[in-house]
């Protein structure tokens, strides 16, 4: 009988995927669970395996397409008693002049008779609004159930008319629906949307690059960031001479050790951990307009794979040790870079941390990694000349000094508190010597 | 320009159409000494005397069907129902056969004859003082349907009733009759059937409605520019038939299309303009077609809270607007 494959809904937050590479064609045979696809979402890559055993029989998302959670993507030919998800379940719910003046038209006269006579009448219709009766026929594709079920027609022809990329858009509609505004916004704006850079002539000096789906995973993932979350920006100093003589003198004994790499990473992480255990607003999210504090304390750390950035994710990360940090830092960015992260890997951040100093930066506005509250950047740790004051004595010194910048979401915290949190990082940071027992 | 109630419209035009051509009669019950049960034909029977104004028995298929019987030897009869709830025995008269002269007589014969009826809810008539029966005579092929809903197109369209060479239905919400009040001009001009006006221009959203649904709909429009929606609402003024061109200019620019009626939506006229905009706009929409009416039962509660409940209001409307204008 025929199977239809359905895109799996892999977690939380993710809608939809882009089809990465088709491990089997039409024609072969496939074992259930063995890898059938491979796709790609705004948080990882992964293989879909095959829901049932059988015979390939065709393709409906091709590769590089992007498809909704649920969606069909293949049909397969399988023995019998095998049943298709789609015919289990519950049929899907349906896919989803000239002005008058005001005297033409005519006023209401205020308690007028109208009995048939011209009786006395008392009208109740305007004062009654919380009968449901009357909106029964509302038509029901209005609820929630036929939302984001793709783009409506007339969404399709003016992206057609005027070559807008549609998976470029932000929707400002239910769900996140790219309405006929917001595609003629686009049009107006000639700026993202726009695919007619590939459609026209491109002089000698211009070379047009699709971007993979990761990238425009990544492009869309900031734009919406940017668009929903107003940012507020904040930056501390810090003096990390004391973190850095630590690490110095502890480090290859560390190794040793305990066999994983030590960085600063998982000292600074550490601390981020702890100070949102002490500010627990920066480690939660704006939701339907409410303000949702996040128990677990769940990092993700920015890491620059080879395809763009990806953020694995350090869950509790204040509940372990410096020791158990570094291991699972060192693994997790070892996956991340051979592309070989779990959906586990990624999911569930509460907060982020990028460590963009190794790259040289000395000051950053990263943008918020939506939809969570905040975003720290640990900056290039640098030595510089610093005035130091030890009781009437002023004194110039060289100390190691390391930038934090923080970008945080103005609708759950204002300056104060973001400042709290810087500092209870710096001094956090700063408490740290060479006597610290950070194992 | 003087402002009038719509039944002061309806008087006018009747008595000032009655004066311009002596072939047209008035029948039906009460409509001479009595001045009609709403007070229509006030004064008529004095002007034009018991041989043009005519009281008849309590039979509304005879006034049907002498209405249609002069109507085919060479008069112009308009023939009041007293309540639309009334219009029953007479379907026979208008549906079976007014409908049919022109065609069944290859021409040869026609039946200029006007049917007023008062129609509609919210008046506290209860079952039998009530209904909408609109969609009867709209799916007749070979009769015109006209619900005006102000005293300017109640003058412009029964105008036009009269003079039509073939049956047409002239639907009067008796809720408008003393409730809406506007500018009619004291000139003689006629209405074309089968236009529909669009009462209020906006971009977002079109409202299509007809009767007294017309001025809660506006109600609704308004309040809707709290929320910064700019709703456009088309009345459709005839109902058979349906000004296609105009609905599917607007649906097709706005993008969303609610249907407002006060009548039951199973069958009825919003089915057929949300099958006019489904054909004709597809390609334009931007939202679900999407309808709002009272539930189906039978019309009409008379208990004042159920009646309020069974009928659409502006806050209901309103409400089905930010449903429409935020998906």
């Amino acid at each position: 009988m025929v199977f239809n494959v359905e895109l799996p809904h892999v977690g939380e937050s993710v809608t939809e995927a882009v089809i990465g590479k088709w491990l089997k064609a039409p024609g072969d045979q496939i074992e259930k669970y063995d890898p059938l696809v491979e796709v790609i979402t705004d948080k990882v890559n992964m293989d879909v395996p095959s829901p049932a055993s059988g015979t390939i029989t065709k393709i409906i998302a091709q590769e590089g397409e992007t498809v909704l959670m649920g969606a069909v993507i293949a049909e397969m030919e399988t023995a019998d008693g095998e049943v298709s998800a789609a015919e289990t379940s519950e049929p899907a719910a349906s896919e989803a002049s000239p002005s008058l003046s005001a005297g033409r038209i005519g006023t209401l006269v205020q308690g007028a008779n109208v009995g048939p006579t011209g009786g006395e009448f008392v009208d109740t219709s305007l004062t009654s609004t919380k009968s449901t009766a009357s909106t029964a026929n509302l038509g029901d594709s209005v609820g929630s159930s036929s939302r984001q079920r793709g783009f409506s027609p007339v969404v399709t022809r003016l992206a057609a008319q005027h070559s807008v990329e549609l998976s470029s858009l932000v929707g400002t509609g239910l769900g996140g629906r790219v309405t006929k505004k917001d595609v003629l916004a686009a049009v107006e704006a000639g700026g993202a949307g726009l695919v007619s850079a590939s459609d026209q002539d491109v002089s000698g000096s211009e070379q047009v690059i699709d971007p993979t789906p990761i990238r425009r995973m990544i492009a869309n993932h900031m734009v919406k960031s940017v668009m929903e979350i107003p940012h507020a920006w904040s930056a501390v100093e810090v003096d990390v001479t004391g973190m850095v003589a630590w690490h110095k003198a502890n480090r290859s004994g560390f190794e040793t050790r305990h066999g994983v790499r030590l960085t600063y990473l998982p000292i600074t992480l550490a601390v981020v951990a702890s100070s949102l255990k002490a500010n627990p607003r920066l480690n939660s999210t704006w939701l339907d307009g409410k303000i949702v504090l996040k128990k677990a304390i769940n990092v993700g750390v920015a890491v620059a794979a080879e395809e763009g950035l990806v953020v694995p994710v350090i869950h509790f990360a204040a509940d372990s040790s410096i020791v158990e940090l570094a291991g699972e830092l060192d693994g997790v960015v070892m996956r991340a870079r051979s592309g070989s992260m779990t959906l586990e890997d990624v999911q569930g951040g509460t907060f982020t941390l990028n460590n963009t100093g190794a790259l040289g930066s000395i000051w950053g506005g990263a943008i918020i990694n939506h939809p969570q509250a905040a975003i720290l950047t640990t900056e290039a740790i640098v030595k510089r000349p610093v005035v130091v004051s030890d009781g009437e004595t002023d004194s110039v010194v060289v100390r190691s000094m390391m930038n934090i910048c923080l970008s945080f979401d103005h609708r759950i915290v204002d300056g104060a508190e973001a400042s709290e949190f810087l500092q209870s990082v710096k001094s956090g940071l700063e408490a740290i010597n060479l006597d610290s027992e950070l194992e | 320009m003087p402002e009038q109630t719509v039944i002061e419209a309806v008087r006018e035009t009747m008595q000032a159409e009655m004066r311009r051509d002596d072939s047209i009669i008035l029948l039906g019950e009460d409509v001479g000494s009595r001045g009609g049960v709403f007070l229509a034909s006030d004064g008529l029977i004095d002007e034009f005397g018991e041989n043009r104004v005519i009281d008849t028995p309590l039979a509304e298929s005879s006034i049907c069907g002498v209405a249609l019987g002069t109507a085919v030897n060479g008069m112009r009869p308009i023939a009041e129902i007293q309540f639309a709830d009334f219009v029953w025995p007479a379907i026979n008269q208008l549906v079976g056969e007014a409908s049919k002269v022109r065609y069944g007589t290859g021409g040869a014969k026609t039946a200029p004859m006007t049917v007023r009826i008062p129609y509609g809810g919210g008046v506290r008539g209860g079952l039998y003082h009530s209904q909408s029966i609109e969609v009867l005579f709209a799916h007749t092929p070979g009769l015109s349907v006209v619900a005006p809903a102000t005293p300017y197109d109640a003058k412009g369209l029964l105008a036009s009733a009269i003079r039509s060479d073939d049956p047409v239905i002239v639907l009067e919400h008796k809720r408008t009759y003393r409730l809406v009040k506007g500018d009619v001009p004291t000139e003689e001009y006629t209405i074309p059937i089968g236009k529909a006006e669009i009462k209020r221009p906006g971009t977002d959203l079109t409202i299509f409605t007809y009767g007294l649904m017309l001025h809660y709909a506006l109600q609704a429009a308004e309040m809707a520019t709290a929320a910064e929606i700019d709703v456009e609402v088309l009345d459709l003024r005839t109902l058979r038939p349906l000004d296609e061109d105009a609905i599917a200019e607007s649906a097709s620019r706005t993008g969303k299309a609610l249907i407002v009626q006060e009548d039951t939506p199973a069958v009825s006229i919003s089915s057929e303009v949300a099958a006019i905009i489904g054909e004709r706009c597809f390609f334009d929409l931007d939202g679900p077609i999407t309808r709002l009416g009272p539930p189906e039962i039978p019309p009409m509660p008379f208990s004042p809270l159920q009646e309020a409940a069974f009928m659409p209001s502006p806050e209901k409307i309103l409400a089905a607007i930010t449903k429409l204008a935020e998906i």
